[in-house]
């Protein structure tokens, strides 16, 4: 299991050691050059060059990302072309709202789609299987905006359980925080417990027919408990792989959600600064968010290997 | 008393009528086998006393364990009997057992799923019922995963999960179809040790007819879903009453008269032939391992001889055949055919001397074509293939050969039964009318009656067309009759060869006297006596 674990952490470096240097090429070959656009068209050649110095911009690309990458690596993430503070103070104010509505969503969603996926999937064909099938086309067919926007003129307008937006920050205290994230992190749940129903469901209906299945019934337990003993489990693996991809785009996928809520996370930072020219910060929170990932791809092959003793012995 | 009684049993899934008036018993101690072919029921007639049936399957009749009436018990108290009263084995054991728990805990939770003693001690029949079994906890402790275990060891826990609690009956479906001969004689064995120390019935279902003469006290045939013939096992075979019976058992152990082999001319020449095969790395920087599939193998086929192949699985059989068949490389020693070598670049003039005829009849054809495309499949590596009428004749002739029909040509794969698609297989490979054939267990799928056809068929066709073909097997019965010629293999080496005859009636290695031994078989049936 150490032996699996140390294999799936050296895939991790490796992987963001890779995963940085594409970021650095690819923002750096994107047109627009952050000196002249934060000057406007009217500026003077040697203002540009001295804003470029100042930035840094005039030194080699092999420099600049060195000096990136060895600046990220102690927590400094460099200064922002347009706001001139500092990007790690950027994000880490807007990671202190995405990430817990990120893992709130996912939380919320998981815990839809566990029991609504293992009734379906008991209740194969018969209404309460259809009833669920029905509700998740629905979740996955509207858009998660919509939800967001019937949630808020339900909850908030009508029945003014909720704030219509905005975030009091963590200061005003945990439940403040909870409070005000709740009706966008249950608009981005929706669809994606709905997809997850539907993976848990479709798995767990493929280890019912499997042979074990039927060796547990003649030991004698009945139908519900072969399902949980020895069904749930087995059909974890695909789930997995999905709430894994799900936290992924629940970071960074959420922009739209920010913008109806008017929450400041991260989605709507990157989209400032991808309009700003902001180079450097839409590098950082790329970099982040590629760190976030592969660090949830590590989370979720450890998982496996809890899950599913093959995969242990197999390293 | 009786201890399953089971009386004019009948059985519907939907509105199709899978069992009629079935009606056998089972006394305690004694062995009773329900045997027939695909179809027959007698699957259907075990999930029936287990009340695992289908969700759509009505049952009528009387099924009686021990004075109860299965039938009447609810589902709650049915779950109380399975496991407790009635212990049953499948017939893959690869797929039986939960992937993600130990074997421990899967044999501990028969007794504690029950209720009949607490963990400590549940843990401790769980050993000792393992240790029965021949596991024993020094090299098979309780935390081992099925993964990490043989067929026949993952069988072997099956068995301890159904015997956990001393049922009174044991149903134990094709428990060793699946397994090599060696593996298969040991679970026997194990299945009557256990039946004679506990006194529990055991109703084994077979579709092998030398397993049941070899073990059963009684014998059930079935057909169709009706019982046609039951009675003591040596009453039976002495005197077997309904024709379906004779068949079966004639069927079993058919012959066939192969032709005269031509004088000795080599077609196909295997030369120190190694496969390796690459393991896992064991870590990121490491090399990865090798596994020779294949060690240094050499023999020789002829032109218009008969050639077997026998060997248990994970023997290097199959590899060996995919390098013949040039769809894996070497890694030493090359293979000639008609003189010209066989890589994984063969070319056409080569590639079309080769034909092959696999196991699964279901599987290896597209469903979306028809006959007629699906056996001139071979015709791209003809240079010159036939047009028109003459194309037509040739698939008329080759149906005609495999004792189809020419209208055939226009049907789709799945209007033909299980045989007929071996057949057509056969015409696949014979269409184009290659230098030689391998035969990939492809009789091993059948059942009984329709490979005795097969096997028939192939003899016709060694003397119409004096065929030259390489027939690998697991089934010793089957070679021997089919083959001139045969190879031994044994961990990826030919282990003995010689005249086929020869080498079953005086077999010289001690692997293959393992094998010959291990093999049940039919006694010789005196049907004058009949």
């Amino acid at each position: 299991m150490l032996r699996y674990a140390l294999k799936r952490l050296l895939s991790l470096i490796l992987s963001l050691a890779v995963a940085s240097l594409v970021i650095f090429l690819v923002v750096e070959v994107a047109p627009g050059d952050p000196a002249s656009f934060m000057l406007g068209v009217n500026a003077q050649a040697d203002t540009v060059a001295a804003l470029k110095a100042e930035l840094g911009l005039d030194q080699s690309k092999t420099a600049r990302y060195l000096s990136w990458v060895a600046g990220m690596l102690g927590g400094d993430f460099g200064t922002s072309y347009t706001y001139r503070t500092p990007v790690a103070g950027m994000i880490a104010d807007r990671m202190w709202v995405s990430l817990p509505l990120a893992f709130y969503a996912l939380t919320l969603s998981t815990l839809i789609a566990f029991p609504a996926g293992i009734y379906a999937a008991a209740r194969r064909g018969k209404a309460g299987d259809m009833a669920v099938m029905g509700a998740t086309q629905l979740g996955v067919a509207v858009p998660n905006f919509w939800f967001a926007m019937m949630l808020v003129l339900i909850f908030a307008i009508n029945l003014r359980w909720f704030g219509a937006g905005g975030f009091p920050g963590w200061e005003a205290g945990i439940w403040a925080g909870l409070h005000a994230l709740t009706l966008p992190a249950i608009a981005l749940a929706l669809p994606q417990a709905a997809i997850l129903t539907r993976v848990m469901r479709s798995a767990l209906l493929d280890i019912l027919d499997e042979d074990f299945m039927r060796t547990a019934r003649a030991k004698g337990l009945t139908r519900r408990q072969a399902l949980w003993r020895h069904g749930v489990r087995n059909a974890l693996i695909p789930v997995l792989t999905i709430i894994g991809l799900q936290f992924s785009f629940l970071l960074a996928g959420a922009i739209i959600i920010e913008q109806v809520f008017y929450l400041p996370g991260l989605g709507r930072l990157v989209f400032q600064a991808i309009s700003a020219r902001d180079l450097i910060v839409v590098e950082s929170v790329v970099m982040l968010l590629v760190f976030a990932v592969i660090t949830v791809n590590f989370l979720v092959d450890l998982a496996y290997a809890l899950v599913d003793p093959r995969l242990r012995s197999r390293a | 008393m009786t201890l399953l009684d089971v009386t004019r049993l009948s059985l519907k899934i939907g509105c199709y009528p899978v069992l009629k008036d079935v009606s056998f018993h089972i006394e305690p101690g004694e062995i009773v086998a329900v045997t027939g072919e695909s179809g027959s029921g007698k699957s259907m007639t075990a999930l029936a006393v287990m009340q695992l049936l289908p969700e759509q399957a009505e049952a009528k009749g009387y099924i009686t364990l021990d004075g109860t009436q299965l039938l009447d018990q609810s589902e709650a108290q049915m779950c109380a009997l399975r496991g407790q009263s009635i212990g049953m084995v499948f017939q893959e054991p690869m797929t039986a057992l939960n992937p993600v728990k130990t074997i421990g805990a899967q044999v501990m939770e028969t007794i504690l799923i029950h209720k009949a003693m607490p963990r400590g001690q549940a843990e401790a029949r769980a050993r000792e019922v393992l240790e029965r079994v021949g596991l024993p906890e020094d090299r098979f402790p309780l935390s081992r995963y099925p993964h990490e275990l043989s067929g026949g060891q993952r069988q072997r826990v099956v068995i301890a999960m159904a015997i956990a609690l001393r049922p009174k009956l044991l149903i134990a479906d094709e428990p060793t179809t699946a397994l090599d001969v060696t593996t298969q004689a040991q679970i026997l064995e194990l299945l009557k040790d256990l039946v004679q120390d506990t006194g529990m019935g055991l109703l084994i279902i077979t579709h092998d007819l030398a397993v049941v003469a070899d073990l059963a006290d009684r014998i059930v045939v079935m057909r169709h879903g009706e019982v046609v013939e039951t009675g003591g096992t040596r009453q039976l075979l002495r005197n077997m009453r309904h024709p379906y019976t004779r068949m079966l058992f004639a069927a079993s152990s058919h012959r066939v008269a192969l032709p005269e082999p031509p004088a000795p001319a080599p077609l196909l020449e295997v030369r120190n032939a190694v496969r390796d095969y690459k393991t896992p790395r064991k870590s990121l920087f490491a090399k990865p391992g090798r596994f020779r599939a294949v060690k240094d193998v050499s023999f020789t086929l002829n032109r218009g001889e008969r050639l077997g192949l026998v060997g248990e699985s994970g023997c290097g059989k199959s590899t060996l055949t995919r390098a013949i068949l040039g769809l894996e490389p070497l890694q030493g020693g090359e293979i000639l055919l008609g003189g010209e070598v066989v890589t994984t670049h063969l070319k056409p003039a080569v590639r079309r001397k080769l034909q092959v005829v696999f196991q699964d009849p279901y599987g290896s054809f597209n469903p979306r074509h028809r006959v007629e495309r699906l056996i001139t499949e071979p015709f791209h590596m003809l240079p010159d293939p036939p047009v028109g009428a003459a194309r037509r004749d040739l698939i008329a002739e080759t149906l005609t050969a495999v004792g189809l029909k020419p209208e055939d040509a226009g049907k789709y794969i799945h209007q033909f039964s299980g045989g007929q698609r071996q057949r057509i297989a056969i015409a696949r490979a014979l269409i184009t009318r290659p230098e030689l054939i391998i035969f990939d267990e492809a009789v091993s799928a059948l059942d009984v009656s329709v490979r005795a056809r097969i096997l028939d068929l192939l003899a016709e066709l060694c003397a119409a067309y004096s065929l030259t073909y390489l027939f690998i097997s697991h089934d010793l019965s089957v070679v021997r009759t089919i083959t001139d010629r045969c190879l031994v293999m044994r961990q990826g080496e030919i282990v003995e060869q010689g005249e086929t005859e020869e080498v079953f009636s005086n077999p010289q290695h001690p692997y293959t006297r393992q094998l010959i031994a291990a093999a049940p078989v039919l006694p010789d049936l005196d049907q004058g006596a009949a």
